[in-house]
């Protein structure tokens, strides 16, 4: 079952997903709606779970952060070693942010954070390529990214 | 700009959940609301905080197919990274364009409300842009872990 949107809630949804510390209040201004009704959308979005949380947004390397790379993880062996092993300890690791169960080159993506090169290079060795039943493993650096809107309209 | 325990503390639980009152934030962290909310205030003005997002589930809106595409780019022509970015971001359904350095150079992220249209989309729009020189396909099975927290 999906929510049907009208003109209204994706302007909402991609006004806040942009910046969603605006008030109901402003953001109702700009669309030409009154406050109650923006915070009536809003709520209702949230509770359908098209809006199913927030994010902070911050800078990484303001925070001593210099380096992500996307490592794409395939399973040496699968059926011996259970999915559920490999994601509970891969998922406990601090510095992996994302964990993704895919199909095709490999089994799992996984972004990584660290400070540097050499902390990347700390976390690999110590950490992914300890997990239970990691085979290959191919890491990308990241070196320039940006999000999009997405279709809403 | 110089980070301290206490400007730590704030951004750790502010990552761990966002959208918290201020009072509420400034408890957890273990400071006065008046000092929660300068430390905010100067972490935004020093760049550490860019800002606050609202995450939309595409799933909740019924796109049931997501789509990790790879690519390598024909590096031949200078203007293949610029040229290849701008035409992706002209594909409503890409979420996410990322460059890298390593096999892959550049990353899509590709949503579509089932296969068929997933099909009609990487054939009119996503093989059609220019510069391929490889791709290959990661279909999103399950997102296990998602988090924009940093160990700090």
């Amino acid at each position: 079952m999906s929510l049907d949107l009208d003109d209204l809630d994706r302007r909402i949804l991609r006004a806040l997903s942009r910046d969603s510390t605006q008030s109901a209040g402003a953001l109702g201004r700009k669309l030409g709606l009154s406050q109650p009704a923006t915070w009536r959308r809003i709520r209702r979005l949230e509770e359908a779970g098209v809006i199913a949380g927030r994010r902070v947004v911050v800078e990484p390397e303001a925070l001593g952060f210099g380096v992500t790379v996307f490592l794409g993880v395939k399973l040496a062996a699968k059926g011996r070693v259970s999915l559920e092993d490999f994601e509970r300890a891969v998922t406990a690791i601090p510095e992996v942010q994302v964990v993704q169960h895919v199909l095709g080159l490999f089994d799992y993506r996984l972004r990584v954070t660290a400070r540097d090169l050499a902390d990347f290079e700390r976390v690999l060795r110590r950490r992914i390529m300890t997990l239970p039943g990691v085979g290959q493993v191919e890491a990308n650096v990241l070196l320039s990214e940006e999000r999009r809107p997405g279709p809403l309209g | 700009m110089q980070l301290d325990d206490t400007d730590r503390r704030i951004l750790r639980q502010m990552m761990a959940e966002p959208g918290l009152p201020t009072a509420e934030l400034a408890e957890r962290a273990g400071v006065t609301s008046a000092t929660c909310w300068r430390r905010i205030e100067r972490l935004r003005e020093g760049g550490v905080i860019r800002g606050e997002q609202a995450l939309i589930d595409w799933h909740a809106l019924g796109w049931e197919v997501e789509v990790s595409l790879r690519f390598t780019l024909d590096k031949t022509n200078p203007r293949a990274f610029d040229e290849f970015i701008a035409a992706a971001r002209e594909v409503p359904e890409v979420l996410e364009i990322q460059s890298f350095l390593g096999s892959t150079d550049m990353r899509l992220q590709v949503i579509a409300r089932d296969m068929a249209h997933y099909q009609e989309i990487y054939r009119n729009r996503i093989l059609t842009l220019p510069h391929i020189s490889e791709l290959d396909a990661l279909m999103l099975i399950s997102t296990i872990k998602s988090s924009a927290e940093l160990p700090v």
